[in-house]
């Protein structure tokens, strides 16, 4: 039997680790992408949109992201497309981010007074110029601490890629387990690799959210 | 797309599914209750108990939080057996979903203890409450109605996320599924009706917790 040192464990577990911030980015920068489409059509005031958007986000929400990961996974080869592991994971993180991301822009957007609409609309300016000089700056304020925030949950949420077969960093750390019979060390060394990745950015949620309120306080 | 879809599988299988929900609902109910009362333990401690206690439960909680629930499982199911600590399937996801809403339960409650007016700790004390009846009998209960749509919305989360259980072989919902289209083939229609399931059990789980909120928190002004 081959011996493994905790250094060859490591590498290997951070060799995978490339493809969770890859698969991260992906998902986050898709579905920032597609939550601002979203929200854009939640606010619009057309009432079909409102409606599709409100049930869009209560269905992906509402519905466990493993068995969207499923759903894309064997949905997709219905149509026949042989559907590698890493595109149903990255269609399935696209949309389940979008839902999340378009719920709390909204609640941004909506965090802005009322007087502002109404000061900005007695100045003459059409919806899109409100939204462009007066709304979306001061909603992006409140935005940004809660969207750095929910990115670790996008990191966390690669995780369960690995189910459908997708090898990232936990995939790995089954494969790894496997190989060396050391399930306590690798998956402790997986937990503190996610760690590392995440703490970063809750932290500067956190930060950002003491920074940017400065200014919230004088309301 | 020359898919015809069949759901005729469900005449043979629903007792499987039946299984799975019961399991899922046991699951969240044992989860939940303990989780949160974890979570509350581990409030009472950083916002005001006793200064060595502060940092450990912090690291907890920030260990918890900045981690996958997956791999939270994994370490429990396969790491702590050669600690000595060998679990059942059930018993290991049990642990690893109080474990976790343990941690953001106790940021949740956190937040309803330190808004609490500082008069109301004075007022305990003033009448000759230790600081643990003055939390126990006027801090919690309206600390608790404060956060518990955040609460609620966690232990939702906590329950859909339930769903990775399956992994370690705990027969959830998500274990009927697999197994379910590991027999019949139908691995879509099996997930989609699973996915439906979930959704059902997402909303009643809301309505139920407000039920219980509003049991809990009857005839109390919010503030």
């Amino acid at each position: 039997m081959m011996e493994f040192s905790t250094w060859d464990i490591l590498r290997n577990l951070l060799l995978a680790a490339r493809w969770t911030v890859v698969l991260s980015l992906v998902s986050f920068l898709g579905g920032g992408i597609v939550g601002a489409l979203l929200l854009f059509l939640r606010i619009g005031g057309n009432r079909v949109l409102t409606a599709f958007t409100r049930y869009y986000v209560e269905l992906f929400q509402g519905t466990p992201l493993l068995m969207q990961l499923f759903l894309a996974f064997f949905g997709l080869g219905l149509f026949g497309i042989n559907v590698p592991a890493w595109l149903a994971a990255g269609i399935a993180l696209v949309l389940w981010t979008a839902a999340f991301l378009a719920e709390i822009w909204r609640g941004c957007v909506e965090a802005v007074a009322r007087g502002q609409w109404e000061a900005s609309a007695s100045l003459g300016m059409g919806y899109v110029q409100q939204m462009r000089y007066v709304i979306l700056p001061q909603a992006l304020k409140v935005a940004i601490p809660p969207t750095v925030g929910f990115s670790v949950q996008v990191v966390k949420g690669t995780a369960l890629t690995s189910i459908i077969g997708f090898v990232e960093l936990s995939k790995a750390g089954t494969v790894v387990t496997n190989a060396t019979f050391q399930p306590f060390t690798v998956y402790g060394l997986v937990a503190l690799i996610y760690f590392a990745l995440c703490w970063p950015l809750s932290k500067s949620s956190q930060a950002l959210e003491r920074k940017l309120n400065a200014a919230h306080r004088n309301h | 797309m020359n898919y015809a879809f069949s759901f005729s599988w469900l005449t043979e299988y629903y007792p499987v599914l039946l299984k799975g929900i019961l399991i899922t609902i046991e699951l969240i109910a044992v989860g939940g209750l303990f989780g949160v009362a974890l979570g509350t333990a581990c409030a009472w401690a950083r916002a005001l108990g006793p200064a060595w206690l502060k940092p450990l439960v912090s690291a907890y909680v920030e260990l918890i939080r900045n981690t996958p629930f997956l791999i939270q499982l994994f370490f429990i199911f396969f790491g702590l057996p050669s600690l000595g600590l060998r679990l059942s399937e059930l018993e290991a996801a049990n642990l690893a979903m109080v474990v976790n809403l343990g941690a953001y339960s106790c940021e949740i409650v956190r937040a309803g203890i330190q808004a609490t007016p500082r008069g109301q700790f004075e007022a305990g004390a003033s009448l000759a409450m230790s600081p643990i009846q003055t939390f126990r009998y006027v801090v919690l209960v309206p600390a608790l109605q404060r956060i518990w749509p955040a609460l609620s919305s966690q232990v939702v989360i906590v329950m859909l996320g339930s769903a990775v259980v399956s992994q370690i072989a705990a027969e959830d919902l998500t274990f009927a599924a697999n197994f379910i289209q590991s027999r019949s083939f139908r691995a879509f229609e099996a997930y989609f009706v699973t996915t439906a399931i979930y959704l059902a059990l997402a909303i009643l789980l809301r309505r139920a917790l407000a039920g219980i909120g509003a049991m809990i928190f009857a005839r109390r002004p919010a503030r």
